[in-house]
Order: C-alpha cells, then sequence, then structure tokens
C-alpha cells in the first residue's frame, strides 16, 4: 500500500505541485463570491437609493402652487343682498344670531361664481373669447368660498375692490407645471382650449404665479377643490394617535418588560408569556386591524374612523416592540449593580426602580421612538377600522373622525385626477418620511447624549 | 484517579525515554524567525522574536497567558491575516522562502502548514466529511477510493480510526472532547502538511484524553515538524525537544528542553519554571 | 367637563390622601423614635393607594352600569301612549331626542311639550346622579383614608404593602399581551364562525371561486373560495423570498465577513433605512414607478406584464424585506463561533470556501429560521399588495398577470363598515384566522429554531 500522506520530500513537492495548479480557479471562484457579495449591497444600496430619488422627484414640483392674483370687484349688482344685520338692532343676543344666521345663509345663496367669473375676465384681456363655464375652470372651486368668506367677515367690502389671491385649479396647475401633454388634441384635454389659451395669457402677464405650496400643511383634505387638498387633517389624526400610543404603550410596556425580567418566577407560566410576545410581534398588522374592528368598534361600541380606535390598535401592536426592546435593555444591566443595590438593603423593588431603570433610560427611549416611528407609517389595521373615510375636518377631540398621514397616502394614490395627485401623494410621502427621519434622528441623538451623561 | 495518573506517568516515561537531546540539534532547521513584530492596531504584542524551529520534532512555546507563545504560531501560517487590524512585520522563512512573500499564496501555505486549535472545533459534519474537507478543496484525491484512503489512514496517523470505524457517517460534533481533538488533528495531517502548529491542543481536554494525546504527538515527531504552545510546563517537558519561552511580547530563553527546565539561563524564565511568574 | 372635574378631583383625593400619611409618618418621627420599618414616603403611598381604590371602584362601576340606568330612566320618562306607538328605531330616536334636549344642544324641529319635560327630567337626573355618584366615590375614598391614617404607626410594613400593589400593577401590565392574543383568537374565531354559518367550510378552503356579491343577500351571498386568494398569496411570497433571500444573505455575508469596518458602518445603517420606510411608500412606489419599468421592459422583450402584478408585488416586497433578511442573517452569522471558521482557514481553505462549506452549513438552521420569519411577514404584508397586485381573485399561475391575496381581501370586504351581519364582512375574519394560523405555525417554527440555534453556540 502506498502511503497518501507521506511526508516525504518528493511527496510533499508533489502535492503542494497538486494544490498549486487548483488555486487560479479556486482564486476565481473567491473573486466571484466576494463580487456577488458586492453586488447585493450595492443592489440593497440601490434600492434605498432609487426609492429615494423617485419619491423626491415625483414629490418635490407638488410643493409648488400656482396662485392666482384677482382683483374682485363685489359689485353689489352681482351681490343682491340685505346689509348685514347690526347687534344693536335686536332686543336680545338669541334674536341677533338668529338674524345673523338667516344673513349669512342669505349670503351663501347668492352666485358667487359670477363674482369669481367677473374678476377672472377682468384679469383677463379686453375682449377674449371664452365662456363662462370655460373661465371658472381656471379658478379652483372653492375660490369663491374664500371670497364669500372675506365678505361675511367684513360686510362693508359690498361694492368695493379687493386684492385676492386664489389658488388655480388643479387642471390649471397641471397645464402650467407641464404635467400634461400639451400636444394632446382637444378631446384628451380636461381644460377647453380657450381656458388653455387664457392661463398661458395668465402666466405671461403675471395674473398666475408660482409659490411654496403652504396649503399642503395648512389645510384639510377635499375632494371638490383638489388643488387646495392638505394634510393638516391627516397630520393632527396621526398626532392624536401618536400621543394615544405614547401613553399607554410606553407605561404598560415597560412595566410589563420590568414584571417580566425582573419579578415574574421563572415558571412554565412565564415562558408562556414571553413565546407569546415574540409571536406577537411577528403577527401582520392586519390582524391587529381585525381585532380593532371586532372589539373597539363591534363589542365596544367606540366610535369609528376615530383616532382612540386606531391609537388603541397602534398601542396594541407596538407593545411587543416595546416589551422585548425594555427586556433587553434590562437583560443588559450588569448584575454587580443590582448586587450593589440589594447590598445596601434596598428592596427588590427599589432596586428596579431607583437603579435598575434609570441606567436603560436610553435604550428605552429609543426603543420606544422608533417602536412610534413604525406606528406611525401603519396603514393596514386603520382601514378596517374606518380611518380611510374622506374626512375634511381637522379631529380636535381623538374621539372625532379622522385620518392618518399614512392613510391620507392611500386616499390620494387612489384619486382620479392622477396628474395631479401623483405628485401631491409623492409629496405627502416625503411629509411622512421626513417625520420618520426627524423621529429617527430624535432617537439617535437622545441615545448619544444620555450614553454620554451616563 | 489512580488509573489516570498511572497512565499519565507511564506516558511520560515512554516519551521521555524516545528523548535525546544531541539528536535534536542534529536535525536541520525548517523554520527560521527573524525580527518579528505584531501589532494589534496601536497595540504591540510581540516584540523582535528570531527562533530557528528543527525538522522533525516537537518545540514548545510556554509562557504565562497573554505572553504571545499563541500570538507568534498564529504568524507561521499567516491566521493573524484573518484578524482586523493586525499587522505582522519582520520574517519567518519556511524552508528558506519567505512567508510572507506578496506573492507566495496562503491557501498554498497553510496547506503546507496545519493547525490544531485550543478548542477542538469540528466542522458541523460528518466524522468522514471533516477529515475529507480539506484534501477535497485542495483536490488532493483524484477519486473516491483515493479519498477513502486519505480519510482512513489520516484517522489512523491520529489514533482515531479502531473508535470511529463504525460510525464515520455520524456528526464529528458527537464524539467526546478528547476523540474530537484527534478528528482536528486528522484533519490536519489529510492535507498532508510539512508543519503542524498547535495551540494549547489539550487545554479543555481531561488528563486521560491529554495524555492520549501527547502520546500521539510524540508518534507525529517521525514525520512532521511540530510547534506546540501550551500553558503546561510539564507537557513541554513531557513532549518536546526545543522549549522557548516567552514573557510579555519577549521570546526570553530558547534551548533543548531538558536544559531549559533543568538550568535556565535567564532569571525570568527561572523565575516561571519555579512557580513564581505565570 | 365632566371627565375633567373627576379627574381634578380624584387628583386632589390623591394628593390629601399622600400628604396625610406622609405627615403622619414624620409625626412618629418625632413622637417616640421607635425604628420605624418603612419611610414616609411609602406611608404617603399607601394611605394614597387605600384612598384611591374605592373611589375608582365606584367611578368604574357607575362608568360601566351607569348607561344602562340613564337609559332605563330615560324609557320611565316617555309618557305611556306615547311609548306604545313607538318602534325600536322610534323609541332609540326618542332616547336620543331627549338626551338632546338635557344636554342644551337642542333638537332640529319642534318637540313636543312631553320631550321638553323629559329633557328636563333628564339633566336634573344627570345632574343629580353625577354629583350623587361623585360624593359617594368621595366619601368612601375618605373613609379608606382615615381608616389607611388610623393604621400608620411604627410597625406597620407600609413598604412591603406598597410593592406588592406595584407588583400587582405591573402584573397587570404583562397580562395585556395574553389578553392581546386572547382577543385576537377569541374575535377571530367568533366572526369566523358566523361566517361559516353563512358559507360551509369546505366551500371556502377549498373553493376555487372568489366572487363574493357584495349587494347579495340570503340565497345569493356569491362564491367565497379561498384558492385563488391563497395562490396569489403564495406567488408573491414566492417572488418576493427570491428577490430577498439571495441578496439579503449575499448582502449580510459581505457585511459581516469582507467589508471593512468604515464600510460596514455606513451601509448596514443604510441598508435597515429601507426597513423604517413605511410599506405604504413601497406600496406607491411599485404601482408608479416599479409597475410601468416592468411593464415596458416587457413589451422590450416581447412579453406582456401588467403594471400591476404578482411580479411587481413581489418585487417590491422582496425590497422590502432585504434589511429584514440581511440583519437576521447578520446576527446568526455572527454567532457562529469563531473558531469554525479558524478550522478552516487553518486547512488553507479560501474565505469564500470556508462561508460556503463551514460558516453558511453551521449557520444553515438560524437562517431557515430567519427565511421563515420573513415568509411569514410577506404572507402578512398587505399594503404594497393593495395597491400592487391588481387586485384579481382569479387562480392562474402567470406571475405577469394580476392577482390578489388574503390581505387585500381582508381590506376590499372589511371597509370599515362594522355592520357584521353578513358573510360579505364576517369573510375578513375568515381569511384573518387563516392568515393568522399560518403566520403563527411559522413564527413558532421559526422562533423555536432560532432559538435552539443560540443555544447550541452558547
Amino acid at each position: 500500500m502506498t502511503d497518501t500522506l507521506s511526508t516525504t520530500r518528493q511527496a510533499s513537492i508533489e502535492r503542494t505541485q497538486r494544490i498549486r495548479s487548483g488555486l487560479r480557479r479556486r482564486h476565481m471562484g473567491e473573486a466571484i463570491f466576494r463580487g456577488l457579495g458586492l453586488a447585493a449591497i450595492v443592489l440593497a444600496l440601490g434600492f434605498v437609493a432609487l426609492l429615494f430619488v423617485d419619491v423626491v422627484r415625483k414629490g418635490v414640483p407638488a410643493f409648488t402652487q400656482s396662485n392666482l392674483h384677482l382683483v374682485v370687484n363685489f359689485d353689489p349688482e352681482l351681490l343682491k343682498v340685505d346689509p348685514a344685520p347690526a347687534p344693536t338692532a335686536f332686543a336680545s343676543q338669541a334674536e341677533y344670531n338668529a338674524a345673523s344666521l338667516k344673513w349669512q345663509r342669505d349670503v351663501a345663496m347668492l352666485n358667487w361664481n359670477k363674482v369669481v367669473e367677473a374678476s377672472l375676465r377682468a384679469a383677463a384681456p379686453a375682449g377674449f373669447d371664452i365662456d363662462s363655464k370655460q373661465i371658472l375652470t381656471i379658478a379652483e372651486t372653492d375660490a369663491r368660498h374664500d371670497i364669500r368668506e372675506l365678505f361675511v367677515a367684513d360686510p362693508s367690502l359690498l361694492g368695493q375692490t379687493v386684492d385676492v389671491d386664489v389658488l388655480a385649479s388643479a387642471n390649471a396647475a397641471n397645464w402650467i407645471k407641464g404635467n400634461i401633454d400639451r400636444s394632446l388634441g382637444d378631446a384628451q384635454q380636461q381644460l377647453s382650449a380657450p381656458a388653455r389659451a387664457l392661463i398661458d395669457t395668465f402666466v405671461e402677464n403675471g395674473t398666475i404665479s408660482n409659490g411654496f405650496a403652504w396649503s399642503i400643511f395648512t389645510n384639510v383634505d377635499s375632494r371638490a377643490a383638489p388643488a387646495s387638498a392638505g394634510l393638516l387633517g391627516a397630520f393632527v389624526g396621526t398626532l392624536w394617535m401618536m400621543l394615544i400610543v405614547i401613553v399607554l404603550a410606553v407605561p404598560i410596556g415597560v412595566a410589563a418588560a420590568v414584571y417580566l425580567e425582573e419579578f415574574a418566577p421563572k415558571s412554565r407560566w412565564t415562558d408562556l408569556i414571553e413565546v407569546n410576545i415574540n409571536n406577537l410581534a411577528a403577527v401582520p398588522s392586519i390582524v391587529f386591524g381585525l381585532l380593532g374592528a371586532a372589539v373597539f368598534i363591534n363589542y365596544m361600541h367606540l366610535p369609528i374612523s376615530a383616532p382612540i380606535v386606531g391609537g388603541l390598535v397602534l398601542t396594541l401592536m407596538t407593545l411587543p416592540t416595546i416589551i422585548i426592546a425594555t427586556r433587553g435593555a434590562l437583560l443588559g444591566v450588569s448584575p454587580a449593580l443590582r448586587q450593589a443595590a440589594l447590598g445596601m438593603g434596598a428592596s427588590r423593588t427599589q432596586m428596579v426602580f431607583h437603579h435598575v431603570l434609570p441606567v436603560t433610560f436610553p435604550s428605552i427611549l429609543t426603543a420606544t421612538i422608533l417602536g412610534i416611528a413604525h406606528a406611525l407609517g401603519e396603514t393596514a389595521p386603520l382601514l378596517l377600522i374606518g380611518m380611510k373615510a374622506f374626512v375634511a375636518s381637522v379631529p380636535l377631540t381623538p374621539i372625532d373622525q379622522a385620518t392618518a398621514l399614512p392613510v391620507q397616502i392611500y386616499l390620494w394614490q387612489g384619486n382620479e385626477n392622477r396628474n395631479f395627485f401623483e405628485p401631491r401623494t409623492a409629496a405627502a410621502i416625503l411629509v411622512l418620511l421626513a417625520v420618520m427621519i426627524v423621529l429617527n434622528g430624535v432617537a439617535i441623538y437622545l441615545r448619544s447624549r444620555l450614553e454620554k451623561r451616563a | 484517579m489512580d488509573m489516570v495518573a498511572g497512565k499519565v506517568k507511564m506516558t511520560q516515561q515512554s516519551v521521555k525515554s524516545a528523548m535525546n537531546p544531541t539528536d535534536m540539534l542534529e536535525r536541520p532547521i525548517r523554520l527560521t524567525a527573524r525580527d518579528v513584530t505584531v501589532h494589534y492596531g496601536a497595540k504591540q504584542a510581540l516584540y523582535g522574536i528570531s527562533i530557528d524551529i528543527p525538522d522533525r520534532a516537537v518545540t514548545s512555546f510556554i509562557g504565562p497567558s497573554g505572553c504571545g507563545k499563541s500570538t507568534f504560531l498564529r504568524c507561521i501560517n499567516r491566521m493573524n491575516d484573518t484578524i482586523e487590524g493586525a499587522k505582522v512585520g519582520g520574517t519567518i522563512l519556511l524552508d528558506g522562502e519567505d512567508i510572507y512573500d506578496p506573492a507566495l499564496d496562503v491557501v498554498e501555505l497553510r496547506a503546507r502548514i496545519g493547525m490544531v486549535f485550543q478548542k477542538p472545533n469540528p466542522f458541523p459534519k460528518s466524522i468522514y466529511e471533516n477529515v475529507a474537507y480539506g484534501p477535497r478543496i485542495h483536490g488532493l484525491a483524484r477519486n473516491k477510493t483515493d479519498m477513502d484512503e486519505i480519510v482512513i489512514s489520516s484517522l489512523r496517523k491520529a489514533g482515531l480510526f479502531e473508535e470511529v470505524k463504525d460510525r464515520l457517517n455520524e456528526p464529528g460534533t458527537g464524539l467526546s472532547g478528547g476523540q474530537q481533538q484527534r478528528l482536528c488533528i486528522a484533519r490536519a495531517i489529510a492535507v498532508g502538511p510539512e508543519v503542524i502548529l498547535m495551540d494549547e491542543p489539550c487545554s479543555a481536554l481531561d488528563p486521560i484524553a491529554t495524555a492520549i494525546i501527547e502520546e500521539l504527538i510524540d508518534e507525529l515527531r517521525e514525520n512532521y515538524t511540530i510547534v506546540i504552545v501550551t500553558h503546561s510546563m510539564q507537557q513541554a517537558a513531557r513532549v518536546s525537544q526545543k522549549t522557548a519561552f516567552f514573557h510579555l511580547g519577549n521570546l526570553i530563553e530558547e534551548g533543548v528542553t531538558e536544559d531549559i527546565f533543568t538550568n535556565p539561563v535567564n532569571k525570568q524564565t527561572q523565575d516561571y519554571i519555579m512557580g513564581r511568574i505565570g | 367637563m365632566n371627565a375633567l372635574i373627576v379627574a381634578g378631583l380624584l387628583l386632589v383625593l390623591l394628593g390629601v390622601a399622600y400628604q396625610s400619611g406622609w405627615s403622619r409618618s414624620r409625626g412618629l418621627v418625632t413622637a417616640d423614635g421607635v425604628k420605624i420599618h418603612s419611610r414616609p414616603q411609602y406611608h404617603g403611598s399607601f394611605v394614597a393607594i387605600w384612598a384611591m381604590v374605592p373611589t375608582l371602584v365606584i367611578l368604574g362601576l357607575w362608568a360601566w352600569f351607569g348607561g344602562g340606568i340613564t337609559r332605563d330612566y330615560t324609557v320611565s320618562l316617555i309618557p305611556t301612549d306615547i311609548m306604545t306607538s313607538l318602534d325600536q328605531v322610534g323609541l332609540n330616536a326618542a332616547i336620543a331626542r331627549i338626551g338632546a334636549l338635557a344636554s342644551g344642544y337642542g333638537v332640529t324641529g319642534d318637540s313636543p311639550a312631553w320631550e321638553q319635560a323629559a329633557g328636563d327630567a333628564l339633566r336634573s337626573f344627570q345632574m343629580l346622579t353625577f354629583v350623587g355618584v361623585l360624593v359617594l366615590a368621595l366619601v368612601a375614598g375618605g373613609a379608606a383614608l382615615v381608616y389607611a391614617r388610623s393604621r400608620i404607626d411604627a410597625r406597620l410594613r407600609a413598604r412591603n404593602a406598597v410593592e406588592r400593589v406595584i407588583n400587582l400593577a405591573l402584573l397587570a401590565c404583562s397580562a395585556v399581551a395574553i389578553l392581546t392574543t386572547l382577543g385576537i383568537v377569541a374575535s377571530l374565531i367568533s366572526e369566523a364562525f358566523r361566517f361559516f354559518t353563512f358559507i360551509h367550510p369546505f366551500d371556502f378552503f377549498f373553493g376555487t371561486v372568489w366572487n363574493p356579491n357584495n349587494a347579495g343577500s340570503a340565497g345569493n351571498w356569491g362564491s367565497y373560495g379561498l384558492l385563488p386568494l391563497l395562490s396569489g398569496t403564495l406567488m408573491i411570497t414566492a417572488i418576493a423570498m427570491l428577490v430577498a433571500v439571495p441578496v439579503g444573505l449575499m448582502a449580510a455575508i459581505y457585511l459581516s465577513q469582507y467589508a471593512a469596518p468604515r464600510l460596514r458602518a455606513v451601509a448596514k445603517p443604510m441598508i435597515e433605512i429601507l426597513a423604517g420606510i413605511p410599506t405604504i411608500v413601497f406600496g406607491f412606489f411599485a404601482l408608479v414607478t416599479v409597475g410601468p419599468f416592468l411593464r415596458d421592459m416587457g413589451n422590450l422583450v416581447g412579453l406582456t406584464i401588467n403594471a400591476t402584478s404578482a411580479l411587481t408585488a413581489g418585487i417590491v416586497m422582496g425590497i422590502m424585506i432585504i434589511p429584514f433578511v440581511s440583519s437576521l442573517s447578520d446576527d446568526i452569522l455572527n454567532q457562529v463561533p469563531r473558531t469554525l471558521r479558524d478550522g478552516a482557514y487553518g486547512l488553507g481553505a479560501t474565505q469564500s470556501e470556508t462561508i460556503r462549506n463551514v460558516l453558511l452549513p453551521a449557520a444553515l438552521p438560524g437562517i431557515v429560521g430567519a427565511f421563515l420569519l420573513a415568509v411569514s411577514r410577506a404572507i402578512g404584508e398587505t399594503m404594497i399588495v393593495v395597491l400592487a397586485a391588481g387586485n384579481a381573485p382569479v387562480l392562474r399561475g402567470s406571475p405577469f398577470e394580476s392577482v390578489a391575496t388574503i390581505t387585500v381581501s381582508i381590506v376590499n370586504q372589511l371597509t370599515g363598515d362594522t355592520d357584521f351581519t353578513g358573510p360579505q364582512s364576517l369573510v375578513g375574519f375568515a381569511l384573518g384566522l387563516t392568515l393568522f394560523v399560518i403566520t403563527l405555525g411559522l413564527n413558532v417554527v421559526a422562533l423555536y429554531i432560532v432559538r435552539r440555534f443560540r443555544e447550541q453556540y452558547e
């Protein structure tokens, strides 16, 4: 039998030759493998970059709005209404209120479109040929409300002319921004030919100018007047829900973690709770929505579409995250600290609340903020508890109808006016991402600061 | 317990009898290290180590923990390359060839200089596959028969074959600690190395397993150049022909094992051997 | 307003109780110089807890039963002759009108004299009960306060008592997690069972047609076959895994084994940013960018690919899951002991050979666990699919066509309308139950594997 493991000089040299002959191939394999790894990183980072560039590219134009500078004449010929009642003319406040309400109703019944049309015509070149219906498509439909409100606030405007800025309509904005192919025929255009021509004239003579779209931040959602649709309502709705999550999820989550990590006897029962929490963290969010619909709304009769229900659902969803993170933080506290506290005669409760928890504060805080950031972007469960209803007001309490930022994104992306709402949806996404980035940034900043101090 | 002591004693005797200092000195030099330094980042771990390692003999590195003996061992097959921030200076020659030469392939080098680690670390594969792994990646077996032969003779040489011949397809992690370590030795042998480095190979083993491994090392000396790092002076005395004493990253003294233990020149060596430092 | 009053009074009671316990405890110190078991703070808390418990119990009872009592009283205010003419809907309307009159907001239209009278009576009843309950609660709280205060002496183990209460409160908090699970299970099962009273489970689980008749009534509910949805779900999940696993795993390998520390410090958080992006954003990205891109690419090579298709949703979902796979794999690769890697290097294996032949097999159980967790996440993902999969619940095999998934159908069937009376909305719970069981099974197995894996190398 020849010794395959012979260590003679000759055998060693032969073996080395053998190894050497395979090296090229093996190093090639190494390079390929390494290249694949690098490619995976580049791909993953590329996706991040692509997504951000895409959303920014689509969303940034939506932060510009087209303003119409009109000179509005509150023409008594068009506004045939009695003078506003004066408070002094009535015996009691109630009578005045009734008269005032009646007057406001009368004002609302007036044809304010005529006033808008007159102002638009005044801005147009003399003798521009365009009919009433066509010319009104240039201004956003809520322009007449803006003008009416000016009048209600100050009835003495009757017969005067005032400079007013209103929004150009969504279609007009599309035309101005070039979101619409200008070469398309009349049949495919949203706006009539004279209206398009007049818009171009307005842009030239300065009647229409572009400015930063503050309306995105200051307005609530609107269907009738898409150009003035804003995020304020959704933002406040989200704020309410986050408030509820913070108030409920953080104390309950931390308390639960403290109990499980510091007090609970290690038994089958606590094992079960632990497995349960880990699994709960991996339950699809939509299932929490089903829970909310069945328990909070159907069983407890909490109001539908309200931030209180959304907040409760998101609380239950966020709890496991906070519990797991807090437990991790507690586990990281050195036994020496615990022993020192106990050795000083502190009770277990004192040891936990006076010594252990303060040390873990930075990690708990960070985990909490990240959990909240996650809850902030959650959409699916909110759809099931009715938060996708169209709400055109700011929710003043947590039981008012509301929607949330991510749901608003969902609603806007479904709007038929694609040309106008696609950028606006992207803009809403930018706002949402900005909020999340701020939250994450705060988490990182706080952690580094608190850790430095500790 | 008596049995264990007896076994150790017996081994000791059998090894002792095979030892012949003058024989060792006549052996050719296989490895030459000159001014080897190692930095881990800003921290220097080795200060200019120079030593010659004789062919087909056992050389042991001793010294208190943290003295740099393992670090130096890992320089010899360039394992320090895998540690981030480690920088090696000086030269180490294997048969006159600089192993830190950029043109030299570290894969080939490690095939020539095998290594056995402190903790037995069989791969999560079968016993057979553990041993076959090295020959397979290096393409040393032409066919299955070749491979079987390599595996079996490696296991034989490691003194493990009789114990595992019926369960070659069972996982290597199922063996006892001492068996696992012999499996790791078989794994190293299978590649057909010229030098075998052993980094405290018995520190995780019980006395019986230790005795078996020591016996094995003594047998392997016939065919391989062996360098062993050990924290046990008795082990160094039992298995090695040459001993080097390291302290705080310096090579304090080296020489024939018998001389080092009976007649150390350096005061620090003497203190260590007497148990005053360590 | 009422809530504010109650909260304010509770705070006052809390403060008074704490203060009285605390001051009495301080009095002990000066009086006899005996060694006191607990510090004054604990005596204060002890008294405060004693005072709060009966108060809160009474207020809680009223919150629970008060509505019913008020309603009964309101009903009793309606004259009998009118009462007989009212059906259930009319009665509810009358109660609402009386309530509105009592609250002072007024009602639309004219209201008859009896309504006005009932409104006035209800108002004084509400006032009376509110004040009565509040006084009762405060008296009970005060009595408890006095009792607890009288118990304070040097030997009272107030700290232990307070700590027991804290302990109980903590236990209650950790029970919330269990209650959530129970709530999920109970609501899914009960509503799903109601669904199965309309549609036979066999027709649901093995039906091949999904066509709910949303305007239907008894006998004409439509078809509720799960299979088209399940196939869509699995197809999208498979595509997502095909994207996420190779990219995520290779990225984790590169970052943990090859990348220089500086690259790792930058790339790792960057990839994790992907994990923080809300899924609705991915959905939008899929809908407006990836979908049209894939369609155009398909046209280029002569393939008909729907802009909203299983492919679009699957790819984008895969992108979303990349960081999930990579960070889990990264963790697991890092747990494989260094000695194993050293063993392979020591034999002369190249780095990729070490990774492929030693590291990955050793990490395999953990990676399988991570894979299962990722699958579970993909199956439960909603928004990407709602926006980008096209909602076509038809059983077919092509990934280039629109599909629908379990989650999409839940959203479609439960549009926030909680009138859970027909199978149209109840099916949402049957689907939810299916989803829950699938993901729970995957999670339990995955978490078990990962846990075993961790223990193996600990």
